[in-house]
């Protein structure tokens, strides 16, 4: 990627973020809960009509909207996320404290569904249309169409109740808590990746240079781990970027069952209580998250693909 | 249109599959037939949590409720729920990308910029905001859904009318004096819509999910209404000491994206000629 791309990358960033700000904002605007009555009821009082108006005023509610959303645009660049009143603390700190395990989760759960994925996609492509390939391509099938959080009650069902293996709750740290909530997040991307594995893999062995090499005697297992895999391997790249995204999303239903402690739970729980504060610096945390690691991942084409740096 | 006909018949997947969906629907539209007198909302406390048995052949919940009746009911939410979720998103995007192609212009890259900043965020986070935010309901679900799925029709409908935008065809309509609304639903839709119906039919099941999830969550179908996802979430509850609370509604939800993911293979199969 050249310096003026990166630019460009990077002003179409802003620009999108703009957007997603905008628009959270406004969905908060026109939502039918008043913010001022719900803090004043989560903090266990029954405030009377005066009050009310005293703290719209006193917060800035009154204002026109576009007024009241580039004020909360500025503090939002110089960091300042505002105040969740259900926890009565800075966006900031309960965002920036829950978002470790949210990443964690997230990667263990990568790792563990391409452990899974390469080798059965790999297995199905070579064994084309031959028993194995059958089996992985119902297996995947099922497992695409489960849903992930049923995986998750059943997992818990099977481990944690009957079993008694693993902890119901993974509100814990450790990596035992981990290992439930990771696997049900694996399951269904890694049907979805085992396809996308095996269509590249095939993709890649129907080309010209592969049928040169066998026909030179190069040694099947050659072709295959020496050429056909590391060739096959941007359009998987891509793909997991963008898997990142549904994973962020996806973590907050599997955060939610098992009551594991990360940004998606946190921001659940923020929409039950109509803590708007917290929901938009979750939506705009994830939004910047989202975006920087697929810009990583178009660089990272700079160093896999040697077609990329030649163009430069 | 005799020789369509058998391509669909003579697909053996197609068949199966679109039997059990046809099924899966009668079973929507025929559950107070299926279910006698047993209704699916009211509760006994004296039946509470009861294991399956004759009387209760999935067993009941917290309230005493019937779960099989339940179950059978709650395939009206999500089936009904599911299929008006494909069509918002398969005309809304249909519409908006058909004229962003035709038009092009300021038109276009107005659409085009808002598709892109849906498209560059993670869709499942920004509905879980926008059905919190509107309130939870059924209907906000699916406007949630909505609103972050359509942009991937519209590029899809914009892609193929820039095909023919600029052919011979295309030219010689619009010379012989067509007016635009024609032009619209005379070439440009029916060049795009094969193509935009087999994607809406392949993402029936994945939208299935993600209603279901958003219930699940809490911000889509309400109390006492059966409804797939949410008792689900009623039965998590009660994991440890009544499973099939939760395996029924699962085991419902499993089979439907199943049969509708099967179906939608399928259709993509006879229509598109790619893989012919």
């Amino acid at each position: 990627m050249s310096r003026k791309q990166l630019a460009s990358r990077l002003l179409q960033m802003v620009i999108v973020l703009i957007g997603i700000s905008f628009l959270t904002f406004l969905l908060t605007f026109i939502s039918p809960g008043d913010p001022v009555r719900n803090m004043y009821i989560s903090m266990g009082m029954v405030p009377d009509e005066e009050i009310i108006a005293e703290t719209r005023e006193a917060m800035g509610l009154n204002d026109p909207f576009l007024t009241q959303y580039f004020h909360w645009l500025g503090n939002c660049l110089k960091g300042d996320f505002g105040t969740s009143f259900s926890w009565n603390k800075p966006v900031v700190s309960l965002l920036a404290t829950r978002i470790w395990p949210t990443l964690k989760l997230t990667l263990c759960s990568l790792v563990l569904m391409l452990i899974i994925a390469v080798p059965l996609g790999v297995l199905s492509a070579v064994h084309k249309n031959k028993f194995i390939d059958f089996f992985v391509r119902v297996i995947t099938f099922f497992g695409v169409s489960l849903p992930n959080f049923w995986v998750g009650l059943l997992l818990i069902l099977w481990f944690a109740v009957r079993l008694k293996l693993l902890p119901v709750v993974s509100s814990g740290g450790d990596l035992k808590s981990l290992i439930l909530p990771s696997v049900t997040l694996a399951v269904a991307m890694s049907a979805k990746y085992t396809r996308q594995v095996r269509t590249a893999v095939l993709e890649e062995l129907s080309s010209d240079y592969v049928i040169g090499a066998r026909a030179r005697g190069v040694k099947e297992s050659k072709i295959l781990w020496g050429n056909v895999f590391p060739n096959s391997l941007l359009p998987l790249i891509t793909m997991l970027g963008l898997s990142i995204g549904s994973l962020l999303g996806g973590t907050s239903v599997v955060e939610v069952i098992f009551s594991y402690p990360g940004m998606g739970k946190l921001a659940v729980d923020a929409i039950t209580t109509l803590d708007y504060n917290l929901v938009q610096g979750f939506v705009l945390w994830v939004a910047i998250i989202y975006m920087v690691v697929n810009l990583l991942v178009d660089m990272s084409y700079n160093y896999i693909d040697p077609r990329m740096r030649l163009k430069r | 249109m005799e020789k369509k006909k058998n391509k669909f018949l003579s697909n053996k997947v197609f068949v199966i599959f679109g039997i059990l969906a046809i099924l899966i629907c009668l079973v929507a539209v025929f559950a107070p037939q299926i279910c006698g007198d047993v209704d699916p909302t009211a509760g006994n406390l004296a039946e509470a949590i009861m294991a399956p048995s004759a009387a209760h052949r999935f067993g009941t919940d917290k309230m005493g409720r019937d779960i099989f009746a339940r179950v059978v009911y709650g395939s009206r939410s999500s089936l009904s729920g599911t299929l008006i979720l494909v069509a918002v998103i398969l005309v809304v995007g249909t519409i908006l990308g058909i004229i962003s192609g035709y038009f092009g212009g300021w038109v276009d890259a107005v659409i085009m910029r808002i598709a892109d900043m849906m498209i560059a965020f993670p869709g499942l986070v920004l509905a879980i905001a926008v059905a919190g935010i509107l309130g939870p309901s059924m209907r906000n679900a699916v406007i949630a859904i909505s609103l972050v799925s359509w942009p991937k029709y519209a590029r899809l409908a914009r892609s193929l009318v820039m095909k023919i935008r600029h052919t011979d065809f295309v030219a010689a309509a619009q010379v012989t004096g067509s007016k635009t609304g024609y032009m619209l639903w005379k070439y440009m839709l029916p060049n795009t819509i094969t193509t935009l119906v087999i994607t809406a039919a392949t993402d029936i099941g994945s939208m299935m999910m993600e209603l279901a999830a958003l219930s699940f969550l809490g911000f889509g179908a309400q109390p006492p209404t059966p409804e797939w996802g949410k008792m689900l979430n009623d039965g998590r509850t009660l994991i440890q000491t009544a499973p099939w609370t939760m395996i029924y509604p699962g085991l419902a939800i499993f089979i439907t994206v199943v049969v509708f993911n099967m179906l939608g293979d399928a259709l993509r199969d006879i229509l598109d000629p790619k893989t012919e």
